[in-house]
């Protein structure tokens, strides 16, 4: 039915890439949205001013969702000059689909987590640790929406 | 269950309510959405849709008799007056209030309940002073409590909920041990539908020499509200939840009480006399009315009270109960994996079904139902500690109103299947 909800969407929702956490990031950033109840917190591996690791844990609708799996995508091995200098538009032409007014939060929930963990970097008093204890990057694959929703 | 009935719902008629025949009563249930679904409207605990009473009420003030209240020596502004305090009065008979003067005028249920946390809050809660509310409250019944205990050095006691979302009372004689100045709590949850015991809670409450406020904004449009037979201090309310336009609302309060409160806002009309460097109080109730109030809005509200007596609140309730009783049914039979939260006792329950369907985010459901032209809510409905306690991050709301049928059930239903399918859950 759907203009919105398109087969790649939904299958970045629910199997999101770079779904996980690094035990040697360099910064991360837990972003929300209270008024939705959507979270992410984003950890970024920073080596050379390349951004040669990131990844994401999180719960959300799938706009979110799917907007923090492909977004990571595109920095991923990416100059970090290079990612703070994406915008809005173009995580919305990521997203390919139409986005309305109120879900445009959703949609760029990843945008401003990812330039928050970068805009941390090198300064401890916003570098927050890494959720929990240190863990190995869980698998994508492994990863129940459901059970999180 | 009893069949659906079909007879004309008018003052006398015994008879269920007759949700077909109302809905003739609102002309935005027979518009359609820019997909060209009809609308089906399912978030009256946000807001209810008007009737064409109200919005005619409304509209003739603005084109016959607009004038300022309380000033116009003139014939429309005579007749605004009086329209304005007619209001009152059928405001006041909603919710069996004594006497009209008792019913202040407010934009809504939160600037009511502002409106006591700033006059009668500051200066009567001192510090290390206790307030009690719960778990379930709007945050509308909860921030302006914080402000005024931070203000104060007092403290917030909280009565807990159970998993089915009921208040925990044995909880609340406990807390009342602390010998609160004031309990503050929901009549109706707008997220889990509860209907608190307020007659009983308030009775404990003046045993231990509290006052009681009750916020009605989720109660008014849906159970028969008798102020005094609740037995409370303050009674808050929306008018936009009940039928009436946004911007009107009121708080009922006892005459003593109100009379020995300072006023809230300070400017004209609620003034006697002006010097210079002082200036005496108006009466009750316009001592809290500063400034032009919103006059349509507030004569809307009055005819929605009528409207809503005419119907027979008592009806009304039965009415949602019965819907409520077969959307727990048909939820059961078709989506057993959909979780609902709140008591599953349609007695102590009101017309709001929170759900969460698992695997969609409440977000994504409401989504897909409005391209079905299905309006719900979805998020933490201003109640976020209530959803921390459910530990969810947000729900999917469906709610009643007096216009809501059947089919408005079957209809959010299949549209939670069609949910369901887009998902692949």
């Amino acid at each position: 039915m759907d203009d919105l909800y398109r087969d790649y969407i939904l299958e970045h929702y629910r199997r999101p890439h770079n779904f996980g956490t690094m035990d040697d990031a360099t910064s991360s950033y837990e972003g929300a949205n209270p008024l939705c109840g959507d979270r992410i917190t984003l950890q970024v591996r920073v080596r050379d001013g390349v951004l040669d690791g990131v990844a994401f844990t999180g719960r959300g609708c799938a706009i979110s969702q799917a907007s923090a799996s492909l977004l990571t995508d595109e920095v991923k091995g990416k100059p970090v000059a290079t990612a703070t200098k994406l915008g809005s538009s173009d995580v919305l032409d990521m997203l390919g689909i139409e986005i309305s007014p109120a879900r445009m939060k959703c949609a760029l929930l990843s945008l401003d987590t990812l330039q928050h963990a970068l805009g941390a970097e090198g300064s401890p008093a916003e570098v927050s640790p890494a959720e929990g204890s240190p863990a190995e990057v869980s698998p994508a694959a492994e990863r129940q929406p459901g059970a999180e929703a | 269950m009893t069949a659906p009935t079909v007879t004309v719902d008018r003052p006398g008629a015994r008879e269920p309510l007759n949700p077909i025949a109302i809905r003739n009563d609102f002309p935005i249930l027979a518009t359609t959405t820019s997909r060209g679904k009809p609308l089906v409207y399912l978030d009256s605990a946000a807001t209810s849709q008007k009737p064409n009473a109200v919005i005619d009420a409304v509209d003739e003030y603005n084109r016959t008799y607009n004038a300022n209240v309380h000033r116009g020596i003139y014939e429309i502004g005579e007749r605004a007056t009086a329209a304005y305090e007619a209001a009152r009065k059928s405001t006041a008979r909603f919710i069996n209030a004594p006497d009209a003067h008792e019913i202040v005028f407010t934009r809504n249920a939160t600037e009511a309940i502002n409106l006591v946390a700033y006059s009668w809050g500051r200066k009567s809660i001192g510090r290390g002073d206790a307030i009690v509310l719960t778990e379930m409250e709007h945050h509308a019944n909860l921030v302006p409590w914080q402000l005024l205990v931070q203000e104060k050095d007092a403290d917030l006691e909280f009565i807990p909920i159970t998993d089915d979302g009921v208040l925990r009372l044995e909880v609340f004689e406990v807390l009342l041990r602390l010998k609160p100045k004031l309990v503050a709590f929901t009549h109706v949850s707008n997220t889990l539908g509860t209907i608190n015991p307020v007659a009983e809670m308030t009775a404990m409450a003046h045993e231990a020499g509290a006052l009681v406020l009750v916020d009605g904004a989720q109660a008014v449009p849906h159970v028969p509200v008798d102020v005094q037979a609740i037995g409370c201090d303050f009674y808050a309310f929306s008018g936009h939840k009940m039928l009436a336009p946004t911007g009107s609302g009121a708080l009922w309060a006892r005459r003593e009480l109100l009379e020995a409160m300072p006023p809230f806002l300070a400017g004209g009309e609620m003034i006697r006399e002006v010097h210079l460097r002082r200036s005496d109080w108006n009466a009750i109730p316009w001592k809290f009315e500063a400034g032009t109030p919103a006059i349509a809005e507030e004569i809307g509200m009055g005819v929605a009270a009528e409207y809503l007596m005419n119907l027979g609140m008592d009806r009304v309730r039965e009415h949602e109960r019965e819907l409520l009783v077969y959307a727990f049914e048909r939820f059961a039979r078709e989506h057993p994996d959909v979780t609902l939260f709140g008591p599953m006792d349609p007695e102590i329950r009101s017309g709001v079904i929170p759900f969460d369907i698992p695997g969609v985010h409440p977000h994504d459901v409401a989504q897909v139902l409005d391209r079905l032209g299905i309006a719900i809510r979805a998020g933490h409905h201003c109640t976020m500690p209530l959803h921390e306690r459910l530990d969810v991050p947000a729900t999917a709301r469906a709610s009643f109103n007096v216009y809501t049928t059947r089919a408005d059930i079957d209809a959010l239903i299949d549209g939670i299947g069609e949910v369901q399918r887009v998902f692949g859950v």
